[in-house]
């Protein structure tokens, strides 16, 4: 017996002892292994750190994910239509498409950028630009939703737009296609000193973010691919960077990459502001649109401007500098300090940094090595701070961590690199699957970036994910950077194709995410704010519906003495002041999208019924648990008909 | 006794009393405050969302005024006027008197509240979009606890006091404190006046 109890103990002592053993190894393995799932896991009801502000491209539009987890929560129409939303097909949001060539349903977004102030990212808006039909928008981050595009004149390819000084002063937009400034009609053969290049400066108002055309600063006939501000030291001044210096018209893959050395056009805007407060300006004939949402009205006006200040870079000194540049530069970043400008040279396998400092000494100097219509060109060797060496093949776009390093994205050999400032040696690389284009570290083109992610924007997916048919999906990735190793975290799918983003932290813009439009602000032309202002009024064939919603039903709902051949415009509020409990509206057979609306807001879609008949209307979503009840029906008589208006809700 | 019949006066400034309905898809949950002239939302537009929710089961919309909210306010001052008179003036019996009388009058403030809520609990419209029926057949009713906590379908209701209350049950004990203070004065041999005052106070 005291044998017996003497092994229990013993195998007692034994189990203590090793499972405390297996204890201690679980824990070491737990602060070892990296658990990269981990690492993007957000739980169920949990927010994410950063936002992400995901440029569409080819769609038009700026997707908001949430990092690190890669959801995504919103798309916000921009440039395009779109029938979930009703942007450009509400009789409220058509104007906001209107530009000089009439309505445009589509457009390319490329380049996000959060509003600064004291060269930090203070959340209030971002501003994103249409390549195609050049515009620049601003999003107003309290609503999520685009209220404002200025349409560029003198502009084609709107490139290299659209980034802000570091207080916000300007939102800069360049074109990338030389034209003919003033447009004519000139054989493509006179290329050369015909065409112009023209970069604008937008400038914001600090209270309301209103965008006004302030000037344009014309210049030779270059390509302007990207920019970026100055910032710290250099505030005052931006940086392009030019390719095609070769001033081609044809074949350019070819005729626009013979150059060994293009440019970096570093533009002193302080310099032009005095210009202008002299008056040294021409003013031009322009018509360009400029399209204003209204968060009270809840409509766009769409007004044309006329006329645009120029300056003229090759007449007016100290204005432009050019640092040559090797092979063709596509990306022109400034780290944090703003000391540094690199250049990407997307034909070559090294990096070019210049010094900010040594190019005022060699302006001081006038250590010039030429002039191209007019303007001085710096000495390559004057301004050269450092080249990284033989990095990669095809260095795109670099960003900052905050802590000294650069990551420049490598399209040809597919990859992400890390570097150091100063010493310009190569710390990590990392492989992108495939193809990066941009990459983005939250607060990246700041002075106080957040340094804990990347995300790099891939061009080519091909086998990364389940194959949809010859289009695939388009992928960011998600590197976490806080080690002197990069470590890749998760692939995630985007809309369009992911062109370049801007991250923020979810702190500064959550607290300011509006929930509601308070319905007594709604200054709608035709908002019915209660049950006694919904009528319904004729004006001869045009016919006038003020309809309210609100769990669960539209007042009126009954509606008759409508006649084939009537425009009937549907003016609906959603009378709802609750979080989240939007209404949609869409009725049978109306050639437009359906209404999706927001507690306290108006909107309006027109429909023109073309048969006689009782055509039924509903909630298009999901609002409540009487949403299958929200319903209601229009009576549409023959056009000879002469039954009176009538409408009402609930009569038996 | 002057501050105890002053501090009533708060309830003009606090809520005598909160709803809070709390359910999963309310992660702010929906609150009225009461107040004696007036019912406001805790947070903007509550009032009118508790509105939208209880028409569903064919509750009336809560009311912008009620006759309690001229009552309420008039019998505030009016008792607060006879308690700095007796403060200032009457010996420490009516102290207690006027202790009983704010017993009397709050226990009636509080009956009538129950007869508000029961109504408008109960007293549902017949077209009703959803009817609900208790195990025994009988219609379900809605009233909101009294005092404490209920689930009532998907909701949980909160109901308790809040700040006014509680100044006006402190005003109420500091009267009946008084009392007995103001006695053990009275019936001390050396009357001291500026204790006197004190109690008074």
């Amino acid at each position: 017996m005291k044998n017996i109890s003497i092994i229990v103990c013993a195998s007692l002592i034994a189990v203590i002892t090793f499972s405390s053993c297996n204890k201690d190894q679980q824990g070491k393995n737990g602060a070892l292994a990296s658990n990269v799932a981990e690492k993007v896991y957000v739980a169920p009801g949990e927010h994410d750190e950063f936002y992400a502000f995901v440029s569409g491209g080819f769609s038009g539009q700026l997707s908001v994910y949430g990092l690190p987890s890669g959801r995504l929560f919103k798309v916000i129409p921009v440039f395009s239509q779109d029938p979930e939303k009703a942007w450009g097909y509400n009789e409220e949001t058509k104007p906001m498409l209107n530009t000089s060539h009439g309505f445009i349903p589509w457009d390319d977004s490329h380049h996000p950028d959060i509003s600064q102030t004291n060269g930090e990212l203070d959340g209030r808006w971002v501003f994103i630009n249409g390549n195609n039909t050049p515009r620049i928008a601003k999003i107003d981050l309290t609503t999520f939703e685009t209220t404002e595009i200025i349409e560029i004149p003198n502009s084609a390819g709107n490139h290299s737009s659209s980034f802000v000084t570091e207080n916000t002063e300007y939102v800069v937009a360049g074109t990338r296609f030389s034209v003919p400034i003033p447009q004519r009609d000139i054989p493509i053969k006179e290329y050369k000193g015909n065409f112009k290049g023209s970069l604008s400066f937008i400038s914001v108002d600090p209270e309301e973010g209103h965008m006004d055309l302030s000037f344009q600063i014309l210049m030779p006939g270059f390509d302007y691919d990207l920019a970026h501000p100055g910032r710290g030291t250099s505030h005052g001044w931006f940086f392009f960077s030019t390719y095609n210096s070769e001033e081609s018209h044809t074949l350019m893959e070819v005729n626009a990459s013979q150059n060994d050395k293009d440019f970096i056009a570093a533009i002193n805007w302080k310099k032009a502001e005095e210009y202008i407060k002299e008056g040294k300006f021409k003013t031009m004939p322009a018509n360009y649109a400029h399209n204003v949402y209204d968060d009270n009205t809840h409509t766009a006006t769409s007004t044309m401007k006329k006329e645009v200040r120029v300056l003229d870079a090759s007449e007016l000194p100290g204005l432009v500098y050019l640092l040559p540049t090797p092979k063709s530069p596509h990306g022109c970043d400034v780290d944090p300090s703003g000391e540094y400008i690199v250049g990407n040279g997307k034909l070559s396998a090294d990096l070019t940094v210049h010094s900010f400092s040594k190019m005022l000494d060699a302006i001081e100097n006038k250590k010039f090595d030429g002039e191209a219509y007019g303007i001085p060109i710096l000495k390559f060797e004057d301004v050269l701070a450092g080249t990284v060496s033989q990095a990669g093949l095809g260095p795109l776009h670099t960003e900052f961590d905050g802590l000294g390093n650069g990551y420049t994205t490598f399209f040809i050999s597919s990859e992400v690199v890390k570097w150091k400032l100063g010493t310009w040696e190569v710390i990590d690389r990392k492989p992108t699957y495939y193809s990066v284009g941009h990459i983005m570290i939250p607060g990246g083109n700041s002075r106080k970036p957040f340094g804990k992610y990347a995300v790099a924007m891939n061009k080519i997916t091909k086998d990364r994910y389940l194959p949809t048919g010859p289009e695939v999906t388009q992928s960011a990735q998600l590197y976490d950077i806080t080690g002197e190793k990069m470590e890749l975290l998760l692939d995630f799918p985007t809309i369009g194709e992911p062109h370049y983003a801007a991250g923020i932290a979810a702190d500064i813009i959550k607290k300011r995410s509006k929930k509601i439009f308070k319905l007594e602000e709604n200054k709608h032309k035709y908002v019915a704010r209660s049950d006694a202002d919904t009528k319904v009024v004729r004006n001869g064939n045009e016919v006038h519906v003020y309809m309210t919603m609100i769990r669960s039903h539209f007042n009126p709902d009954n509606i008759e003495g409508i006649k084939v051949g009537d425009k009937v415009y549907f003016h609906v509020t959603n009378l709802e002041q609750d979080y989240d409990v939007p209404h949609g509206i869409s009725m049978i057979g109306a050639n437009t999208s359906e209404l999706l609306i927001m507690p306290g807001q108006t909107e309006t879609f027109v429909w023109e019924p073309k048969q006689v008949g009782v055509w039924p209307f509903y909630c298009t979503d999901f609002c409540s648990a009487l949403h299958q009840e929200m319903q209601g029906y229009v009576r549409v008589s023959p056009a000879s008909s002469d039954i009176e208006l009538s409408w009402s809700l609930g009569e038996d | 006794m002057i501050v105890g019949a002053l501090l009533p006066l708060f309830l003009f400034v606090f809520p005598l009393w909160n709803i809070t309905l709390e359910a999963p898809q309310y992660p702010t949950p929906l609150g009225m405050n009461i107040y004696i002239n007036d019912f406001a939302d805790a947070n903007p537009h509550d009032i009118k969302n508790i509105n939208l929710m209880n028409h569903y089961v064919g509750m009336k919309y809560i009311p912008e005024a009620i006759p309690e909210f001229k009552i309420f306010p008039a019998g505030i001052i009016i008792t607060t006027i006879i308690g700095l008179i007796i403060g200032i003036k009457a010996n420490y019996k009516w102290f207690l008197g006027w202790f009983i009388l704010m017993v009397v009058l709050s226990g009636a403030g509080l009956y009538d509240f129950y007869l508000w809520e029961h109504d408008y609990g109960h007293d549902l419209d017949p077209k009703a979009i959803m009817k609900f029926t208790n195990p025994d057949g009988t219609t379900m009713g809605f009233q909101p606890p009294l005092f404490g906590s209920k689930d009532i379908l998907n909701f949980r209701a909160n109901s308790y006091p809040r700040l006014g209350a509680y100044f006006l049950a402190i005003g109420m004990a500091l009267s009946f404190i008084a009392f007995f203070v103001g006695r053990k004065e009275y019936n001390t041999p050396v009357k001291n006046s500026k204790k006197w005052k004190e109690v008074a106070l």
